[in-house]
């Protein structure tokens, strides 16, 4: 129906999730995606770099080489960032914090090796959102307490209960239809040139790649976790 | 029935495009926001990678009312919703 009208049918471009293979469950046709497949090669690197980073570690020498350096930089930079924030509050979320940083980090970069970054698929972002929606009400009773959660919806008068919640829930949605949105975007660009102008993308195509895949995910996932924290700091802080 | 799904699908273009609309507000805001971090660099160098961060911070908050939109047009286009 309607080719011709849309390019996706015609033109050699492709940029969407496809199915690798499906199974049974209970019943249900459950599909393994490219998303799937993608996220599971960037955990495999995530814990390869663990297992080697560890290792470094524990032989750790006074001198320290070249891959301690850089797995001591990278955890000074993750703890600054997270202290700078969340100041008191920093010891408790940096582990999830800094593992949200890297798993999104390395998603977002991912596009650079030919795959279909994982975080261009909204079953990976919102997940993430949640986590970050969780993690704020939890915290927000934990700390503040049934009162101060009461309080805090019926902020100016009580009847403004209700738009306070509607602000609550699109917290998790904004963040992740933020994240995803911005890497399928650059997805969606790259295909197109790759698709349409498939004679003359030859050596240029690498600068757009360094502006979408580098640039633009590297200061998503930077929003993505300062956010989170802003709102994780927000909730712990109890302001009479 | 041929006719009323090309229709649809022509008029989900249209839409589409006027979706992406969307992209001059965060392109005015933006701009507003470098403006103002360069004028800040300008009165006090010393900031500048503060400014650089802050700035870069504020813009991709504001870059999500366009891709709302660009948000839109992608379903329009790719999800076909309405045919």
């Amino acid at each position: 129906m309607g080719q011709g009208v849309l390019l996706s049918e015609s033109a050699d471009i492709d940029f969407m999730v496809h199915g690798v293979f499906s199974y049974s469950f209970f019943g249900h046709t459950v599909w393994i995606t490219t998303t799937h497949v993608c996220v599971l090669i960037v955990m495999l690197v995530i814990i390869g770099f663990c297992f080697a980073a560890n290792r470094a570690v524990k032989h750790a020498s006074e001198v320290p080489g070249t891959f301690q350096n850089i797995v001591e930089l990278i955890i000074e930079m993750l703890d600054n960032m997270i202290g700078g924030v969340m100041g008191k509050f920093s010891p408790k979320f940096r582990n999830y914090i800094g593992t949200i940083f890297i798993f999104i980090l390395l998603s977002n970069i991912s596009g650079l090796f030919g795959l279909r970054p994982p975080t261009a698929d909204y079953g990976v972002t919102l997940p993430l959102g949640i986590m970050t929606f969780v993690l704020i009400h939890f915290n927000k009773f934990r700390y503040q307490k049934v009162k101060g959660v009461v309080a805090g919806l019926c902020d100016p008068w009580p009847f403004w209960a209700p738009i306070n919640i509607i602000g609550d829930v699109a917290v998790p949605i904004s963040l992740s239809l933020r994240l995803f949105a911005n890497v399928l975007s650059g997805t969606v660009m790259l295909a197109l040139v790759y698709g349409l102008l498939a004679k003359i993308a030859i050596i240029w195509p690498a600068v757009l790649h360094v502006y979408f895949d580098l640039f633009s995910g590297a200061i998503q996932t930077y929003v993505f976790c300062m956010l989170t924290m802003t709102y994780i700091t927000d909730a712990c802080t109890t302001d009479g | 029935m041929e006719f009323n799904t090309n229709f649809i699908l022509g008029c989900s273009a249209i839409g589409a495009g006027l979706a992406v609309i969307a992209g001059i507000g965060p392109g005015v805001g933006q701009g507003i926001a470098a403006g103002h971090a360069a004028a800040a660099v300008g009165r006090n160098p010393g900031a500048k990678s503060d400014v650089t961060s802050t700035m870069l911070l504020g813009q991709a908050v504001a870059e999500t009312t366009g891709l709302y939109g660009l948000l839109i047009a992608m379903l329009l286009l790719f999800v076909k919703p309405l045919v």
